[in-house]
């Protein structure tokens, strides 16, 4: 299969079949994820090349999901564990929050979590209600989390790879939006990507965009839009957002003096705050007019005839970045 | 409800044990763990938990340590289950369980640490709790946690079983169902028990649920559920022993309610004069676990006065010197809370790591 071009969904396939076949540890489960290889496909042939111990098809329980995985993992074993969207991760919060996220600390590293919590986010797909959240702030909020955004195949393998092999639980959302919108060429070589590191997809000097998830592919647009007008965009995709790459984002902002944040969750609370809090904190003297966020409004996510309109849109986007390029 | 003729679809059963009764007769033969020897180690430990507890809550109220939930009149559960666990198995506790981790051989200074502020008491030097976890806090998540160890020990080919308990205000939960249901529909071998003080903090067993057995929830879940008298320490380690030999066995789970009755507070922050009717209480302290052994070991001659008093003394001791470890721990530096966070620091971090240093006690 090496060298034929695949989409995210299939990169993420690919990336647990890797991993599961040179580490006996790692186990994948969830809800439909054995014979019916995932809601997405995202476990697609598993479960035939594995077989059920391995591919572990679940009773319907979220917080049992999250609750069983942390006890596999103190014991050595690397569950990977699906949740067919992000809005039924919730009731695995408790278990998130109050005991996989802290399991190594209040046990002085005596027993670990190495697991991975995936699950698809974002709207934009016509789903029902609940299938459209991207709540990922409220994990990213959480010490002792990792949370792992890809925004492309490559990503996908690449990240999902590290996420297995870390040491501590990793919350991998997949933007379920961009699963099958662009195919790459990713090879099947087992090499991971680092977590923790932001990568500039493209370099620009005249304005930092910096985004992550879906929003890659409306904040591209807008790149492409500025470059016919000569200007310069710089667009990062942060990746992970917990713990967030500051110095990366920094000296793009201190090359280009400008900044737009863009993200599909809400505004208030969301991680855009925090980045461009971080941003005034340290390279506030670089800047040459205030830093802006583009985000989906304060509202509940709206049945899909509104849900274009709750995602910020390239030109809600570029009305933005304008605002940003004419300050000073 | 008129529903015309009806089959019985299914009939299940709730069977209750015990050995010693309110009055320290035997209602039946002994099983065969229970030599001499083994009954007055249990009535040592018994007495042990107690002595330690009482000494907890006298350190809590002195100031030399915070909230601590004390298990006076439900010893019998946690000594019975600590003593039934075998070199292998693994205990996913409730917070309640210093019994349990007294009896697996835990130092009492590391049994009471957390409660006394430092994490450092649930790194669990003994090495036969490895893979034991912290005490939990947070009302039946431990339950899930068990079946996932489970899983691992049937996934690893591992002979050993794991043992979880929640109060009874914890079978109320989501988690209680779903981890009763998932050990019943993969097999694994884990044993529930429902440590049934009749106190949800004040929230009486009755109000908690019309449900005539807590045991009962274990049909659900596809699992034999069995009632076992909580105040009879003989019964419970006998029952848990069984319940874990059969799940190391592959024999799936079990879930065991222990009847016994709160005769404390909730913890050192609760008042259960409040809620505790005066008369149930001096009812419930005519059937306590340590005098029901104690009477018992007495008429087989096997325990005097003179041995209570140098058991009392030798305990006190023990107790005091573990007390005393306890108050020797030396604060956690305060980089410690950044220091196992993560396997390894995030850059980003260190700079608050250094500022915790920096101010710490400014």
């Amino acid at each position: 299969m090496e060298n034929n071009k695949i989409t995210l969904v299939e990169a993420v396939t690919q990336a647990l079949a890797f991993e599961m076949a040179q580490d006996e540890s790692v186990v994948v489960l969830g809800e439909d994820v054995g014979l019916n290889g995932g809601v997405f496909r995202a476990t697609q042939g598993l479960f035939a090349r594995f077989g059920g111990k391995r591919v572990v098809d679940t009773p319907l329980a979220e917080s049992m999901i999250a609750g069983m995985s942390i006890g596999m993992a103190s014991m050595g074993l690397k569950p990977v564990a699906e949740f067919q969207f992000l809005g039924f991760m919730y009731p695995g919060m408790d278990q998130i929050i109050n005991h996989a996220s802290r399991l190594r600390n209040r046990t002085r590293g005596r027993l670990t979590c190495p697991l991975v919590y995936r699950a698809p986010y974002g709207a934009g797909i016509r789903a029902p209600e609940h299938h459209s959240e991207s709540t990922e702030a409220m994990f990213a909020h959480t010490p002792g989390l990792r949370v792992v955004i890809p925004s492309s195949p490559a990503k996908a393998y690449g990240l999902l790879l590290a996420a297995i092999r870390d040491p501590d639980p990793v919350i991998f959302l997949e933007p379920e939006r961009i699963y099958r919108w662009v195919k790459q060429e990713v090879p099947d070589n087992g090499v991971a990507l680092p977590l923790d590191k932001a990568f500039v997809v493209r370099e620009g000097t005249d304005i930092t965009l910096i985004t992550w998830g879906a929003m890659i592919k409306e904040t591209l647009a807008v790149a492409d839009q500025l470059a016919t007008e000569n200007i310069s965009a710089e667009v990062i995709d942060v990746a992970t957002i917990k713990p967030i790459d500051y110095p990366t984002l920094i000296t793009s902002v201190e090359k280009t003096g400008r900044c737009v944040i863009i993200h599909e969750a809400c505004r208030t609370g969301g991680v855009g705050a925090d980045i461009a809090a971080e941003i005034a904190e340290q390279a506030l003297c670089s800047l040459l007019a205030p830093i802006k966020r583009v985000t989906g409004y304060d509202v509940v996510v709206p049945y899909y005839r509104l849900e274009h309109d709750f995602l910020p849109s390239p030109a809600r986007i570029l009305a933005t970045v304008r605002e940003v390029l004419k300050f000073g | 409800m008129h529903l015309g003729t009806t089959t019985t679809a299914a009939t299940f059963e709730i069977p209750f044990l015990r050995f010693l009764d309110e009055q320290s007769q035997l209602t039946q033969p002994l099983p065969e763990f229970a030599t001499p020897q083994t009954l007055v180690s249990l009535y040592r430990l018994l007495s042990l938990l107690r002595v330690l507890d009482n000494k907890a809550v006298n350190l809590q109220r002195t100031g030399k340590m915070s909230t601590y939930p004390a298990a006076r009149g439900q010893e019998a559960v946690s000594i019975g289950m600590g003593h039934a666990l075998e070199k292998g198995d693994v205990f996913c506790p409730y917070y309640r369980d210093q019994g349990v981790f007294l009896t697996r051989g835990l130092k009492i200074s590391e049994i009471i640490l957390p409660w006394g502020g430092h994490e450092k008491g649930h790194a669990f030097t003994h090495p036969d709790l490895a893979h034991d976890f912290p005490i939990c806090v947070p009302i039946a998540t431990q339950l899930l946690h068990a079946t996932g160890v489970a899983f691992a020990l049937q996934y690893q080919q591992k002979p050993s079983a794991v043992l979880t308990v929640c109060g009874d205000g914890g079978t109320s939960k989501g988690d209680f169902y779903e981890a009763l249901n998932l050990a019943g529909a993969e097999n694994l071998p884990v044993v529930f028990v429902v440590n049934n003080n009749q106190w949800a903090i004040s929230v009486s067993r009755a109000t908690q649920t019309s449900a005539p057995t807590l045991a009962q929830k274990a049909i659900a879940g596809g699992m034999p559920g069995i009632q076992v008298d909580g105040n009879d320490v003989i019964a419970v380690r006998h029952v848990v022993a069984e319940a874990l030999q059969k799940a190391r066995a592959g024999g799936g789970p079990t879930l065991i309610e222990a009847l016994t009755y709160r005769l404390c507070d909730h913890t050192t922050a609760d008042d259960a004069k409040r809620y505790q009717p005066a008369d149930e209480v001096k009812t419930a302290w005519k059937s306590e676990p340590i005098a029901r052994l104690g009477y018992y070991l007495e008429a087989q001659g096997l325990w005097s006065r003179e041995k209570e008093a140098a058991l009392a003394e030798v305990l006190a001791y023990e107790v005091d010197q573990g007390v005393q470890e306890y108050l020797q721990v030396e604060d956690p530096a305060p980089t410690d809370m950044f220091d196992y966070l993560y396997a390894t620091l995030p850059k980003g971090l260190q700079a608050q790591r250094q500022q915790a240093e920096m101010f710490h006690g400014k």
